[in-house]
């Protein structure tokens, strides 16, 4: 198969890479995509749609070419993500403490304070070590040559990270030959280092090891098999809220040798969820008691409640503005330039240049509720329209040119794909990022759209070592 | 462990055990509708009994004949014991406890999943039912040995045992009791010469047609088949084997927890008296009372089980 520049010169951390592709057909390539494919369906590496019931469990298309970082790209990058999780993590603290960030007028009080993921239950907790988000997801794109931007902090309950693994397994098993010839640093530390960032940051009495639990709202959750996979990697229970109980100012779990105790609970459910005596009275899902038990140290929650205040959408443009207060220097990484909607000016922009940008809303997640203008029809984006004027503190806008592509196997031969990067971080004793991450493709040419739920596929991500 | 997740192990394990169960007995009655004497409809019927369900079978359909039974016990969704609804049923346990099992396990678990319902499709319409029932018992070999060679011996062994023997004794007794009446002693004297392929389906539904040749080579009786089946050591699916191996799980539990469950006891017991029983006497009392007795037994051990290791929280 032609190689990856079709004439064009290729980037040199691809360079072996595309040697390879040269070396085989397109049929070949076919081959082992399929065969990837199967692999997947048997280790049962699915997610669940919601609204889907016929096919409830799909697999996640996987490209087989490889998305390449290089060694230099990826210090610029580690640094970036280092500076900005510390700072989201001194914003939570302070947001939930003093709030001088508010007294000083650096980001809006009312965006603050009435927003829904804003938690007031818990202003004045003491996390252990002051880390409210001990699992990040920052969500990448690259905008230049040797220039990378964050589109999107996930601060609440990332995932994908078994992807990353999955995919790196997968890869290693099929193409072994392009493992020997690229120094490709290793992500298989990922589990080992949740399980120790998870056991930092145990309750501080504790006189013995601590005993961890990752907390699903099941089998029916989109991402049940990653819950699973996760609690696997680090030899822990894997329970839902019927499992667990608080008793005698304990968390517990109901074991074959009856209640034993729980010390740290990394939940992938979200706040809402949580505790029904404190959150929604209607959850199934959660813990009676739990919020309560956290708030006086006798359990930790990973990650904290009320998260969600650092990675909303109407709170990211003023991340630049909180590194600068936190850390004393300017971002290492940019945001996307970002239009707010509750700034009448850049309103106007908005609604003038709709059919060119993408517009988000403030609190969506996931794809859902999101306009990509130029891949949208006329009526859409009147829709639209009227939407962000009926509400404009729901929105904000981006270009639409901060996806980058990467060469991507279709059944037009190799071609550009639009692209985005999860890198996963782990904030505990110390932090702790994997080199590598999610890289996830927009599949249809021409679409910005990467998520999973809206048709996105994913590559193996490697940081190459010098 | 959690309660939840050895309830899982345990039925996972039950309903593996019970989807090649069900593709022996179906073995078993196909072969004996295929020779020229039998009556078909009868045959199924006891083939619906050994299953237990064969009450379900007749509300919901008019007549007994091959292919009714053959689908309702194969492909039926709404019988839970059918080879569909095990696997699925075995499966969704697998899924929800995929930490707790290998991934050996899962991996033959979740291919015979997937691949069931499109091959069995495919080979009852190429009419190669046998094809089929070989396949189902083969992907069943294939999990217990994924099983056997790669789970820690701790209690995710035990439970999974435990629901394996449970169900394999409760099958065996069942296939006994449904055909009891051959195995009799008065049988062969009333007739004179017995139905050897009456016996012989028993046999085969156990896979043992051939290992009890070496048993008891010198002195064939029928009741042997009863001893076989009820009270020798050596018969892998002998009531006797299946309640060693219980008592064995159970005693492992009870070190590695290090308190021994009520339930031991019960199992202990049962044992004992296998081991210490003599046919002759079974035979006095009456074999159906006694298996009767014993499948009530077997599922009180199981709800026993249940209840000490807090399988439901």
């Amino acid at each position: 198969m032609r190689g990856i520049g079709k004439g064009k010169r290729v980037r040199e951390p691809y360079r072996g890479v595309s040697e390879w592709l040269e070396g085989h057909t397109g049929e070949e390539l076919h081959r082992k995509s399929s065969q990837a494919e199967s692999m997947f369906r048997r280790t049962g590496i699915t997610f669940a749609v919601y609204g889907a019931q016929e096919a409830s469990e799909r697999l996640i298309p996987f490209d087989i070419v490889p998305r390449i970082i290089s060694a230099a790209e990826w210090r610029k990058l580690a640094a970036g993500i280092e500076q900005r999780v510390r700072a989201l993590n001194a914003f939570m603290y302070d947001i939930y403490h003093r709030q001088e960030i508010l007294r000083a007028g650096r980001v809006p009080v009312d965006l603050v304070i009435q927003n829904a993921a804003f938690v007031p239950e818990m202003m004045g907790a003491e996390p252990p070590r002051g880390i409210y988000s001990h699992i990040m997801g920052i969500d990448i794109v690259r905008t230049g040559e040797n220039e990378f931007s964050v589109l999107e902090d996930n601060t609440r309950t990332p995932s994908g990270v078994s992807y990353m693994l999955e995919n790196r397994e997968t890869m290693m098993h099929m193409l072994p030959d392009l493992f020997r010839a690229n120094r490709v640093a290793p992500v298989e530390r990922y589990p080992e280092d949740l399980r120790a960032t998870l056991e930092s940051v145990a309750p501080s009495n504790l006189d013995r090891e601590p005993t961890i639990a990752v907390l699903t709202p099941g089998l029916h959750n989109s991402a049940y098999f990653e819950h699973s996979f996760l609690a696997d990697r680090m030899g822990v229970e894997l329970v839902e809220g019927q499992d667990l109980v608080v008793t005698g100012g304990q968390l517990m779990m109901k074991t074959t040798q009856g209640l034993k105790q729980v010390d740290v609970v990394y939940r992938r459910i979200d706040d809402d969820f949580l505790d029904p005596l404190v959150f929604n009275r209607d959850s199934m899902l959660g813990v009676p008691g739990i919020f309560d038990l956290y708030r006086a140290g006798r359990v930790t929650i990973v990650n904290a409640p009320g998260t969600g205040i650092a990675d909303d959408k109407s709170i990211y443009s003023y991340v630049p503005d909180i590194i600068e207060f936190y850390t004393g220097r300017p971002p290492i990484l940019q945001n996307v330039h970002t239009y707010n909607c509750r700034k009448p000016d850049e309103l106007t922009y908005v609604l003038e240049n709709m059919a060119d940008l993408v517009v988000k809303e403030t609190h969506g997640s996931g794809g859902y509720g999101m306009l990509v203008g130029p891949a949208s029809t006329k009526a859409k984006v009147e829709e639209f329209r009227a939407k962000v004027k009926a509400n404009p503190h729901g929105y904000i806008a981006q270009p639409t040119l901060a996806l980058s592509t990467c060469p991507t196997l279709t059944t037009e031969g190799l071609s550009p794909r639009h692209v985005d990067l999860r890198p996963f971080v782990l904030l505990g004793d110390r932090m702790r990022l994997t080199p590598g991450g999610l890289t996830r493709v927009a599949l249809t040419k021409g679409s910005l759209v990467v998520n999973s739920s809206q048709g996105g596929g994913t590559k193996d991500t490697w940081v190459l070592e010098e | 462990m959690l309660g939840r997740t050895a309830n899982d192990l345990y039925w996972m394990a039950r309903y593996m055990e019970r989807a090649e169960n069900i593709a022996r007995l179906l073995e078993v009655g196909y072969r004996l509708t295929l020779l020229p004497q039998e009556g078909g409809n009868s045959e199924w019927r006891a083939t619906l009994r050994s299953a237990g369900c064969e009450a379900d079978f007749l509300a919901r359909h008019q007549r007994v004949e091959t292919a009714g039974v053959v689908n309702y016990m194969l492909l039926d969704k709404d019988n839970p014991s059918s080879v569909l609804a095990c696997l699925s049923t075995a499966r969704r346990n697998a899924r929800a406890q995929r930490t707790a099992i290998t991934r050996d396990m899962w991996e033959s678990l979740n291919a015979a999943y997937l691949d069931y319902p499109a091959f069995a499709a495919s080979c009852l319409a190429a009419g190669e039912l046998p094809q089929l029932l070989d396949w189902i018992r083969d992907r069943s070999a294939l999990f217990r040995g994924a099983m056997l060679n790669t789970i820690l011996r701790n209690d995710t062994f035990y439970f999974t045992q435990l629901g394996t023997f449970i169900e394999r004794a409760d099958n065996t007794a069942r296939i006994l009791d449904v055909k009891y009446y051959v195995l009799l002693p008065e049988n062969e004297l009333a007739g004179g010469g017995v139905d050897s392929t009456q016996l012989s389906a028993i046999l085969r539904s156990v896979s043992a047609h051939r290992s009890f040749r070496w048993v008891y080579r010198d002195a064939f009786k029928p009741w042997h088949i009863a001893d076989f089946l009820i009270l020798n050591h050596e018969m892998p699916r002998s009531l006797r084997s299946c309640y060693m191996e219980l008592a064995a799980s159970l005693a492992g539990l009870a070190e590695s927890y290090g308190t021994v469950a009520p339930c031991a006891a019960t199992a202990e017991s049962t044992l004992r008296q296998l081991q210490g029983g003599d046919m002759k006497h079974i035979l006095q009392a009456g074999l159906h009372d006694f298996l009767v007795a014993f499948i009530a037994n077997n599922n009180r051990l199981a709800s026993e089980i249940a209840s000490a290791y807090h399988f439901n929280g």
